[in-house]
């Protein structure tokens, strides 16, 4: 007789729902240097990447009404690809993401923005008005800001990478810290 | 400025994160041990079926608790075939004047009930809830559940006496 084990068997019903493709959006979580992070996935990509400070319920609960109620904790490959990924980043021995994306929950100029931003290369920072010349518009630097305060997918779209055009390093959804943190892992390696 | 907030819906992870560990449970003391994490595995692939007719996220509980009830059933029918015990009658039986609890013509009866009054007596007995919890799980009130279950006690009653 075995005893019943929640984790096995949440284990189990992730590894059952994924096989009979009832999950639109997979996740689990990672640890990182700066605490727990929760990253989510569909077939396309990584569709949500979130820092300690945010609630999990909450964000599920952003997820499942803009795309699909049908997350549940279960092995994707994107996840797979996004965590080795991190881990590598975190040691200092990757300087680009290869992992794919699914950028549907950012639209227009914020998407713009984003992508703009993701041009940003490992070890070097831009202004808020350089990413919003870059994304079309140089003079709308507050809604640059707002794009990048509600970037889906921080660390990999590197919005730690934009800085107060007085050279502030600016707030950051992780805290400040996390973003000096990031900028000075970035800045160590060669 | 604060972006737009976009519609939000209960995510069918935080439903099973918030009643995972008493639906395991539930299960459990359904099937016993070794084949409860099958049954709770079965019973959440069919609420992630279902997921989508979920109307109300507040009765997520009891609408979970009546899919493992049900799953747990599945389970003892798919072991009565087999054929070996089935807990359940015992007590279903203690609930309808004691009749023998091997009697099989039992579950035909429970069967044979009207769909509203079966499915609220299976939650009461089967699932142990308040009649309060299978009123929301139904969708209707606690009165309405209570009348429920007492008439299909009162069906079984007079079929059995």
């Amino acid at each position: 007789m075995t005893l019943p084990d929640l984790g096995r068997a949440l284990d189990g019903l992730g590894a059952r729902a994924r096989a009979e493709g009832l999950v639109d959006i997979a996740i689990a979580h990672h640890d990182a240097p700066d605490g727990r992070l929760l990253l989510a996935a569909t077939d396309l990509g990584l569709l949500r990447l979130t820092l300690p400070p945010e609630d999990d319920d909450d964000v599920l609960a952003r997820l499942a009404g803009a795309v699909s109620p049908r997350i549940l904790r279960s092995p994707h490959p994107v996840l797979e690809d996004a965590r080795r990924e991190l881990d590598a980043y975190f040691e200092g021995t990757l300087r680009t993401f290869t992992v794919a994306l699914d950028r549907r929950l950012s639209r227009g100029f914020r998407l713009a923005v984003l992508m703009a931003t993701s041009a940003i290369p490992h070890g070097t920072t831009a202004s808020y008005s350089d990413v919003a010349a870059a994304a079309g518009n140089p003079r709308a630097m507050r809604a640059a800001g707002t794009a990048l305060a509600t970037n889906p997918l921080p660390i990999i779209v590197p919005c730690h990478r934009v800085l107060r055009a007085d050279g502030a390093v600016g707030s950051y959804l992780g805290g400040t810290s996390m973003k000096e943190r990031l900028l000075a892992l970035e800045r160590a390696r060669p | 400025m604060s972006p737009p907030s976009p519609a939000h819906a209960l995510a069918f992870e935080s439903a099973v994160r918030a009643h995972g560990a008493g639906l395991l449970a539930f299960c459990a003391s359904r099937v016993g041990p070794d084949e409860a994490e099958d049954c709770f595995q079965s019973a959440m692939l069919a609420a992630l079926r279902a997921w989508g007719t979920l109307r109300d996220p507040e009765a997520v509980r009891g609408w979970l608790f009546s899919i493992a009830a049900r799953t747990a059933i599945d389970h003892h029918r798919a072991r009565a075939r087999r054929p070996a015990p089935v807990d359940d009658i015992a007590a279903l039986a203690g609930a309808a004047d004691d009749p023998d609890p091997a009697d099989p013509s039992l579950w035909r009866r429970v069967e044979a009930l009207a769909p509203a009054r079966r499915r609220a007596l299976v939650l009461r007995f089967v699932d142990d809830l308040s009649h309060a919890q299978v009123g929301a799980a139904l969708g209707t009130s606690e009165a309405a559940a209570r009348r429920a279950v007492h008439d299909a006690l009162a069906v079984l009653r007079s079929e059995l006496t």
